[in-house]
């Protein structure tokens, strides 16, 4: 038995879901607010969720009950257990998944549209989902490889191949083209070859990307799944059960929309493309024929110390090292003990330090550093000429001048313009160069020291030395 | 049929304006719980999913709904709780706020 109320009481439900979800974004954009607003989001998605569970015409029970309880109870597990340090490859594998999901509700449209008559209503859900199921397809393929390589299941450089662009663009041209032939001949012996082919692009695509491209990787394929699930929307709005449907244009536009945003912010702030990041497999050339003048000078952790002690002011500018290291506790811990010194701490932080953005403000948030102590490139980049210590962690292209140097592969990247301070130590593992192949500038000026180390190790040294 | 299409394309068009103001002031700090937030966000996908698998009616149509639901229930839940962790260590930071030290009192060779 139905009541007439129903389908609108589901409407009315969805329509409050949409303006939780909103309320939850916009609260996202402060940090007093943001616990609330993903408090909010999560809210309106259970009631999404739960209301479409309800809907009157569905099926099926026996498989979307474990089904939903296998996926939940997986995702609850492992995001729970997952060390903060893989949070980037976390969220990479989760954006996949979502990828995964919209590609595999296209198949499933496609898979109910193809085999019966070409009416015009089936025509425009056919085109949908095939387009929903290239940007999901390239989503998933491509967020796992961005997984692997962060898990370093997979080396991180950019891996070049011979003839790269080309068989990249054949890949991705056949492959569309099953999708266009399964719409033409309404067979759906088309879809196979279709889906291997765009998954194979993704995995091409994202393999000559290196680790250092990760935040603008990272980025952009959150945004693509986004764009994917609208897109799926659109198709399932024409089907019965299309309130769904608009519930997740919605959703799915407003990912996209700032995912996109967000990937541009991460481009612009390393001064290139998007589609340079994603086509030039940078760092994978070097650098060749500058040299540099002078040398490396090491320096022992209880110099640093003593200079860090008699400091006006230090600035740290942390990068993916720290991360490596888990350096973020001993950092704290210093921090600490120089401001107890009467020493000020400031943190400079680069938009793309790290491999994801803003993983510098989660790690050392992690350690319980306050966030009005971390400061934003443009503001924090006045500050240096009068700063007596800027200690560098881990980072090396975010700092390197050779930005400001015309014919340099960085030219133009804004960066820490740490070279400025009166002193300038970093801490680094080897004499190696940074991600991107590039002799480091900074390491040969005269107000340059090295203190060579994994960064935990050296932190620690330097705590212990002040503590003396 | 068509009309529902032509809603909808309005819609997402609003959308995307939205979308694009509520978050084009959002400082560096937040930069991670937001694209971790979105990235749960289009965890909505799994009602798609559910959709397709209750109204399946064939084996493969069950299996591919299958897999496309357990992978959106893992989206909204992973992403959630990723984002969740992230955030509660901003809180976390907050409440340790300390009153700030006082300067040059304990600074060794410091002022005079």
């Amino acid at each position: 038995m139905t009541y007439w109320w129903i389908g609108d009481l589901i409407d009315a439900v969805y329509v409050v879901a949409v303006l939780v979800f909103i309320l939850g974004l916009k609260a996202l954009s402060g940090p007093e607010t943001a616990r609330r607003g993903i408090i909010y989001a999560g809210l309106a998605m259970l009631i999404a969720v739960v209301v479409t569970f309800l809907s009157p015409g569905l099926g099926n029970f026996v498989w979307i009950a474990p089904a939903v309880a296998i996926g939940g109870l997986g995702g609850y597990y492992w995001a729970r257990v997952v060390k903060m340090t893989a949070m980037p490859q976390m969220v990479a594998m989760f954006n996949g998944m979502g990828g995964g999901a919209a590609a595999a509700i296209a198949a499933v449209e496609l898979y109910t549209v193809l085999p019966v008559a070409a009416t015009s209503s089936a025509q425009i859900v056919a085109c949908l989902s095939v387009a929903g199921a290239v940007i999901g397809s390239i989503s998933i393929a491509g967020s796992m490889i961005a997984f692997l390589k962060l898990q370093e299941w997979m080396p991180s450089k950019a891996i070049v191949f011979p003839a790269r662009q080309v068989t990249n663009m054949g890949v991705l041209i056949v492959g569309v083209a099953c999708g266009v032939l399964a719409l033409i001949t309404w067979n759906v012996f088309w879809l196979l070859p279709f889906y291997i082919l765009l998954l194979l692009y993704g995995i091409l695509l994202t393999i000559p990307i290196g680790g250092a491209d990760m935040p603008v990787v990272i980025s952009l394929f959150n945004a693509l799944t986004g764009i994917a699930v609208g897109i799926d929307g659109f198709a399932l709005v024409n089907g019965p059960l299309g309130d769904a449907g608009y519930a997740m244009v919605i959703a799915g536009t407003l990912v996209g929309a700032s995912g996109s945003l967000l990937t541009f912010l991460m481009a612009k702030a390393m001064n290139r493309s998007v589609s340079n990041v994603f086509f030039s497999a940078f760092g994978a050339v070097e650098e060749t024929g500058t040299q540099m003048k002078g040398a490396l000078k090491p320096i022992e952790a209880s110099d640093v110390a003593v200079l860090m002690e008699y400091a006006n002011q230090v600035i740290v500018a942390p990068g993916y090292g720290m991360a490596v290291a888990q350096a973020q506790g001993k950092v704290k811990e210093l921090a600490d003990l120089l401001e107890a010194r009467g020493v000020a701490v400031k943190f400079a932080i680069h938009p793309v330090a790290g491999r994801m953005p803003g993983h510098m403000n989660v790690l050392l948030a992690e350690a319980g550093i306050s966030y009005d102590k971390l400061f934003d490139r443009d503001e924090i980049n006045a500050e240096f000429p009068n700063t007596d210590v800027v200690l560098v962690i881990g980072a090396n292209d975010v700092v390197n001048p050779a930005a400001h140097r015309q014919g340099s592969p960085l030219y133009g990247m804004p960066i820490l313009d740490v070279e400025n301070a009166k002193n300038v130590i970093v801490i680094k593992r080897g004499k190696g160069k940074g991600f991107a192949g590039i002799e480091n500038d900074l390491f040969y000026r005269d107000n340059c020291h090295m203190l060579y180390g994994d960064a935990q190790k050296a932190v620690g040294e330097l705590v212990s030395a002040l503590k003396k | 049929m068509a009309a529902d299409l032509w809603t909808a394309l309005f819609i997402a068009l609003l959308t995307a304006f939205t979308g694009y103001e509520v978050i084009s002031r959002v400082p560096v700090l937040l930069h991670t719980p937001l694209m971790s937030g979105s990235n749960f966000i289009h965890g909505i996908v799994l009602v798609g999913g559910i959709v397709a698998l209750g109204l399946a009616n064939n084996t493969p149509e069950l299996i591919i709904g299958f897999i496309a639901t357990v992978m959106g229930a893992m989206n909204v839940t992973g992403g959630y709780v990723v984002t969740e962790r992230i955030l509660s260590m901003f809180d976390r930071s907050k409440q340790q706020k300390k009153p700030p030290a006082t300067p040059t009192e304990t600074k060794p060779g410091g002022g005079t």
